[in-house]
C-alpha cells in the first residue's frame, strides 16, 4: 500500500494539491486587489469610474458563476490572441473569424506552438488564476464597498474637520476601520474560494478532481504494477475529507483572526472586549 | 429553414422529443436560443424539485440543530458540515461513483446513476444543509415573548411549534432563503459537467452553451444568450418568492415589513 500511494504516477496528486494551494494563495490577493479597486472606484466622485466600479459589481450577479468561468477563459485567450494579432502581423488582410473558426497568424499564437510543454501549462494556468481573480474580485468588491459603508459617518465628518483631504480620510480613517466589517464577508469568501477550486478542472488543469478521476478509475495488470479496480469513489472521499479539514481550519483561523481586528474598534464585539479586559 | 420549425426540431430536445443530431455547422442564432432554452428544463427541473423536497428536510434538520438533546442535535450538526464544507462538485463526483459502485451490488440503484434522479438526490441533500443552517439560524432569532405569549395561551408541543415557531421562523429566514433558491438553481448547471453523464446529448442549459462555444470557438453569443435566460429565471424566483414573503407578512403593517435583499452568497 505505502508502495502503491508513493508511485511516480501516485506523486502527481499530491503535486496538484500544491497547485490548488497556489492558487488559492495567488488568487486571493488579487482578487483582493481587485475587489479593492473596484469599491473605490464604485465610491468615486467621478461619474465614469463609478459607472465603471458599480458595473463590474453589478455584471457578476444573477448570471451562474461557472459561465463565468467557461467565458472568460475563451475569451481572455481569444483577446490576447487577438491584440497580438494586430501588433505582430499587420500585412495579414483575412479576416480572424471564419465561419467556425478562430485564426491568427502564427507569430500571435499564444503561446507559441513552438514553446515547450510547461509554457502551455503555466499558461493555462495563470489564465485561470486570473478568470479566478476576476469573478471573486467583482464578489470582493461587492463585500468591501458594502464595508466602506458601514464605517461610521461621524468617523469620517471628525477626519474632514480636522482638515484632512479626501485622500487622507480615505487612507487613514476609511480604510483602517472597514476591514472590521468586511471580514465576514470576505471569510465567507475564502470559503467559497476554496470551494470553487474543483472548478479549475473545467478550466483543464490537470488539478486534484482530475488526477483523482485517472488514479481512480479501473487499472488492469497489463498497465501498471499495483491493478486495482473501479476506486474513484475512495478517491473523492478523500477529497471530500480534505475540502472538509481545509474548510474547518479556514473557519478557525478566521475567528481568531476576527477577535484580533475588533480589538478597539468602536463595534458591539469591540465594546464587549473592551469590557471584559 | 425557418426558425419556427427549429424551435419544433429542438425545442423539446432535452427531454429526448424531436430532432435526434444535434446541428453540426452553420448555427444560427435561433438555433442556439431554442437549445439552450431547452436545456433550462433541466435546470428547472432540477431546482423545482430539489427545493421542494430540502424544504421539508431542512426544517427538520433544523429543528433538530435546535434540539437539546445530543443524540438529535450532532447528526444534523454533522450532516450540515458535510454538505456546507465541501464544494458541490466533488459531492456530485462522489454521489456519482457511490451510485455506480452500489449499483453492482444492489441493481435498484439503476436508476440513481443517471443524472435525473442521483443529481437530484445530492442537490437535495446540499440545499438541505444549506436551508437548514438558514432555518436555524432564524430560529434562534425568534422574538422571545412571541414563544411566551403561546406558553401563556397554553400552546405546547405540536400546536405551538405549528402555530407559533414555524411561521416566524419562515418570516425571518425568508429573505435568505431566496437567496439560497437563487443559488441552487445556479448550481443546477454543475450536473452535467460532474460525471453524470447526458445521455443521448439531453444536458441542460450550460451543456448545449458549451457545446456551442466549443464547436463555434466563440464565446460571445452562447454564454450571453445564457446569462439572459439565467437572469429572468432569477427575476421569475424573485418574483414568486416575493409574493410567497407578502403572504408570510400579510399581518402586519406594510412599513414594518423586511425587503428581501438580494445577496450573493456564490458557488457552493
Amino acid at each position: 500500500m505505502a508502495c502503491y500511494l508513493t508511485t511516480g504516477k501516485h506523486m502527481s496528486i499530491y503535486w496538484s494539491v500544491l497547485t490548488v494551494l497556489s492558487l488559492l494563495a495567488i488568487t486571493a490577493p488579487t482578487a483582493l486587489a481587485f475587489g479593492f479597486a473596484g469599491a473605490s472606484a464604485a465610491r468615486s466622485r467621478i461619474a465614469p469610474l463609478s459607472w465603471l466600479g458599480r458595473g463590474y459589481v453589478a455584471i457578476v450577479r444573477g448570471v451562474p458563476d461557472i459561465a463565468f468561468f467557461l467565458f472568460f477563459v475563451i475569451a481572455l485567450d481569444q483577446m490576447i490572441e487577438w491584440s497580438r494579432h494586430k501588433i505582430l502581423c499587420p500585412e495579414w488582410t483575412d479576416p480572424i473569424r471564419q465561419g467556425n473558426d478562430f485564426i491568427v497568424c502564427s507569430a500571435a499564437k499564444m503561446p507559441l506552438g513552438t514553446a515547450p510543454q510547461w509554457v502551455h501549462e503555466a499558461y493555462g494556468f495563470s489564465i485561470a488564476i486570473f478568470t479566478f481573480a476576476i469573478v471573486f474580485g467583482a464578489f470582493a468588491a461587492n463585500v468591501l464597498f458594502g464595508a466602506m459603508r458601514a464605517v461610521p459617518r461621524a468617523q469620517l465628518e471628525t477626519a474632514e474637520s480636522y482638515g484632512m483631504s479626501p485622500r487622507q480620510t480615505f487612507w487613514r480613517v476609511l480604510v483602517p476601520q472597514m476591514w472590521v466589517y468586511a471580514l465576514p464577508g470576505l471569510s465567507n469568501l475564502w470559503m467559497v474560494l476554496i470551494k470553487a477550486t474543483p472548478l479549475l478542472f473545467l478550466l483543464g488543469i490537470e488539478d486534484i478532481v482530475y488526477w483523482a478521476r485517472e488514479l481512480g478509475g479501473l487499472k488492469t495488470s497489463r498497465f501498471t504494477d499495483y491493478p486495482h479496480g473501479d476506486w474513484r469513489m475512495q478517491y473523492f472521499l478523500a477529497l471530500l475529507v480534505f475540502y472538509l479539514i481545509f474548510t474547518r481550519l479556514s473557519e478557525i483561523v478566521l475567528a481568531r483572526l476576527m477577535t484580533r481586528l475588533t480589538r478597539g474598534q468602536a463595534t458591539t464585539a469591540g465594546e464587549a472586549q473592551r469590557k471584559a479586559a | 429553414m425557418s426558425c419556427t420549425q427549429t424551435i419544433m426540431d429542438y425545442g423539446l430536445r432535452a427531454i429526448g422529443y424531436g430532432e435526434r443530431l444535434l446541428p453540426r455547422d452553420d448555427f444560427t442564432l435561433c438555433q442556439q436560443f431554442t437549445l439552450i432554452g431547452s436545456g433550462m428544463i433541466w435546470n428547472v427541473y432540477f431546482g423545482v424539485l430539489a427545493l421542494l423536497t430540502g424544504f421539508l428536510f431542512a426544517t427538520l434538520l433544523a429543528v433538530g440543530k435546535a434540539s437539546s438533546s445530543p443524540w438529535i442535535r450532532k447528526p444534523a450538526e454533522w450532516f450540515i458540515f458535510l454538505f456546507r464544507g465541501s464544494p458541490l462538485f466533488i459531492q456530485f463526483f462522489f454521489g456519482y461513483f457511490l451510485f455506480l459502485e452500489l449499483k453492482q451490488v444492489f441493481p435498484i440503484f439503476a436508476p440513481f446513476t443517471a443524472a435525473w434522479l442521483g443529481a437530484l438526490v445530492v442537490l437535495f441533500l446540499n440545499t438541505a444543509a444549506y436551508s437548514a443552517e438558514i432555518f436555524y439560524g432564524a430560529l434562534q432569532s425568534i422574538p422571545k415573548g412571541d414563544v411566551e405569549a403561546a406558553d401563556a395561551y397554553g400552546l405546547s408541543g405540536w400546536p405551538r411549534f405549528k402555530n407559533v415557531i414555524w411561521p416566524t421562523m419562515l418570516r425571518l429566514a425568508w429573505p435568505a432563503y431566496t437567496n439560497e433558491a437563487i443559488f441552487l438553481f445556479h448550481a443546477t448547471t454543475l450536473v452535467f459537467f460532474s460525471g453524470f453523464p447526458a445521455w443521448q446529448q439531453r444536458g441542460d442549459a450550460l451543456y448545449y452553451a458549451s457545446y456551442f462555444a466549443d464547436k463555434t470557438f466563440n464565446p460571445f453569443i452562447p454564454y450571453p444568450i445564457l446569462a439572459g435566460y439565467f437572469i429572468l429565471l432569477t427575476l421569475i424566483i424573485v418574483g414568486i418568492f416575493g409574493l410567497i414573503n407578502r403572504r408570510l407578512n400579510r399581518h402586519l403593517p406594510s412599513n414594518t415589513r423586511q425587503k428581501t435583499k438580494i445577496r450573493l452568497n456564490l458557488i457552493r
